[in-house]
């Protein structure tokens, strides 16, 4: 009985998340808003109230984290993030900070206390990688010669994140002030050693996790990183950083290999962590502060649009590519969420959980539509450059 | 070859552009190529083709050049295998105007429409240029360790410095074939390089 209800309720959310999937692909927008909206439906207070699965959801969504940021790591290679920080570590930190800065303010000014400044942050300043390089592949914008600039701040966020989330880590675990210092100087270290390990000794990790069949490589490297996944957590470092690390560890020649088996895997978990994540937020927590959302929105769109201008203009772009740097970047997603789900299953901010919710939702649908609109607003700005330069002559 | 840092140079004539098969590092020209320039290369510099080297993180490595005539095309290589060409528009130098998706089959064919006339320019250039350079048909024997295996299997190119031009079976010429010709025994192949590459050439076919 037990398990006839479980498998029907699971098969329910699964199946109704690929309708989801559906629909997104059709409007052309990322799914992740379309989960969260889905989430929110069911979840406690929602329209229909469904008696979630909630040990199996709860599993399956802290899965969901640790494979987003696996292959995130699989992504890049550990000289891509070097290469990254050598050519533009100003523009990383000017975008962090710009951007990270007034969602820390609204956290204070909302209430939720320094540790829920310091989550608002981190929401605010990371763009959405996934949806970035899905918009940018869409518009059909991979050669155009702001891209890399793009990419740099995207690879430099992702950095800036292994070093944020054992900091984020260690402080929701109120575990003071030297614990806290210790777990951010071990995940450094790791860091350090991901890297080295990556760049000296990459193909020697490589072999020992890939062996001939995809399905033995599949259940390898899941298996690792879950099990670096569990002790990163166990030593405060986060799960998700420690997934992160063996992903840029593991060297390019299985990247391939092992991103094309598990990417049908992190669909599947990162859904079901987006479903869950709305699930647990109550939707009547929403209209208090969708007025704050908004204005975090028109604060954010401003904020990315100054980052990519400056790190186009650092590329030598001219200005209608400032401009599309500037909109490609505004999209935020499954990271804000991350770390929103990380405060709230600490406990922080009564009102946190339900602004990221409303953040991200806004973010992720404009996001890409003001990026489509750079086009238009870029190409007028040459046409009027001409005529001016026209009239000149004349 | 120049090898330098940013920007792979080769000249039109010899054998391919290096970078593109050595790999260049592109660490110092990825994120932040040199800004364009906005004038066309001079007359002097016809033949020379400056081709910049930029690494896509995530998706791959993009390779671009400005023709002598000012347009600026690229090609991006996906990790998957799959390419784009990309064309850049001429208001707006940062922006493609257009970009075709090419499947590995496609990219493949064009390559070899782009490629297959400078093969025979090549060689012909290569005959006034070097002294001493042998042309011989090379024969796969049946005992041969290539029979049933690729041109890209036997990597003459790399392991003696002579070049496959062309194969001759049963009477039928195929110029300059695809890294994935599969050879078999009784194929003539034609081979162009120094008298000791031919005849590495020849003793690789037959021994391995």
């Amino acid at each position: 009985m037990h398990t006839a209800a479980l498998l029907i309720e699971l098969g329910a959310v699964i199946f109704g998340l690929g309708l989801v999937g559906r629909l997104a692909g059709r409007l052309g927008i990322s799914p992740v808003p379309l989960y969260l909206l889905a989430g929110l439906a069911f979840g406690a207070g929602g329209v229909i109230p469904l008696n979630a699965p909630e040990e199996f959801l709860d599993a399956a969504s802290e899965i969901g984290v640790v494979m987003l940021l696996l292959l995130l790591g699989l992504e890049y290679s550990a000289g891509d993030l070097l290469g990254n920080l050598k050519r533009q570590a100003p523009v990383g930190v000017l975008d962090l900070l710009l951007n990270g800065l007034p969602g820390a303010a609204f956290g204070l000014l909302l209430g939720y206390g320094p540790v829920g400044a310091l989550a608002m942050f981190g929401i605010t300043a990371v763009s959405s990688s996934g949806i970035v390089a899905k918009v940018l592949a869409d518009l059909g914008r991979l050669g155009n010669r702001e891209t890399p600039a793009i990419l740099g701040i995207l690879v430099l966020e992702d950095l800036g994140m292994a070093v944020y989330l054992p900091i984020l880590t260690a402080v929701l675990a109120a575990s003071g002030v030297w614990e806290a210092t210790g777990s951010v100087l071990i995940a450094l270290g790791c860091l350090v050693v991901a890297l080295v390990v990556a760049l000296r000794w990459g193909s020697v990790v490589s072999r020992f996790v890939s062996a001939g069949s995809n399905e033995v490589t599949l259940l390898r490297v899941l298996g690792l990183a879950l099990l670096v996944a569990g002790v990163a957590e166990q030593l405060h470092v986060s799960a998700a950083v420690g997934a992160f690390l063996l992903g840029i560890s593991l060297s390019n020649d299985l990247e391939e290999e092992a991103h094309r088996s598990l990417e049908p895997l992190r669909d599947l978990f990162a859904a079901v962590f987006f479903v869950s994540f709305g699930l647990s937020t109550d939707p009547s927590t929403l209209p208090p502060v969708l007025l704050p959302a908004l204005a975090l929105v028109v604060v954010g769109v401003v904020t990315k649009l100054i980052t990519g201008w400056f790190a186009a203009k650092r590329a030598g772009i001219a200005i209608p590519g400032r401009i599309r740097a500037g909109a490609a970047l505004i999209p935020r997603g499954e990271f804000s969420i991350v770390i929103a789900g990380l405060a709230t299953a600490a406990g922080v901010g009564a009102g946190l959980a339900a602004l990221a919710a409303a953040y991200v939702l806004v973010m992720a649908v404009i996001g890409p539509v003001l990026a489509r609109f750079a086009d238009p607003v870029a190409r007028a700005y040459v046409r009027r450059q001409r005529e001016r330069a026209a009239a000149t002559v004349r | 070859m120049p090898d330098g840092p940013a920007l792979g140079k080769g000249r039109a004539g010899r054998v391919r552009p290096g970078p593109l098969l050595r790999g260049v590092d592109a660490e110092a020209s990825g994120g932040q190529p040199a800004p364009l320039s906005s004038a066309p290369p001079s007359g002097e510099d016809t033949g020379t083709v400056d081709l910049e080297e930029t690494k896509l993180p995530g998706v791959g490595l993009r390779h671009d050049f400005t023709t002598a005539r000012g347009r600026r095309i690229g090609v991006i290589s996906t990790r998957g295998g799959d390419r784009e060409l990309l064309l850049y528009s001429q208001d707006d130098p940062d922006a493609c105007h257009a970009v075709v998706d090419l499947d590995p089959d496609e990219a493949e064919v064009l390559a070899e429409l782009l490629g297959q006339p400078r093969v025979i320019e090549r060689l012909a250039r290569l005959r006034e240029q070097i002294e001493g350079l042998a042309t011989e048909g090379v024969y796969v024997e049946g005992g041969s360790p290539f029979a049933g295996r690729t041109l890209a299997d036997a990597a003459i190119r790399s392991r003696t410095g002579a070049s496959v031009v062309a194969l001759v079976r049963n009477g039928e010429v195929f110029p300059s074939p695809p890294p994935s010709q599969v050879f078999r025994s009784g194929d003539k192949i034609v081979v162009v390089g120094t008298q000791e590459g031919v005849r590495a050439t020849a003793d690789l076919l037959k021994n391995g």
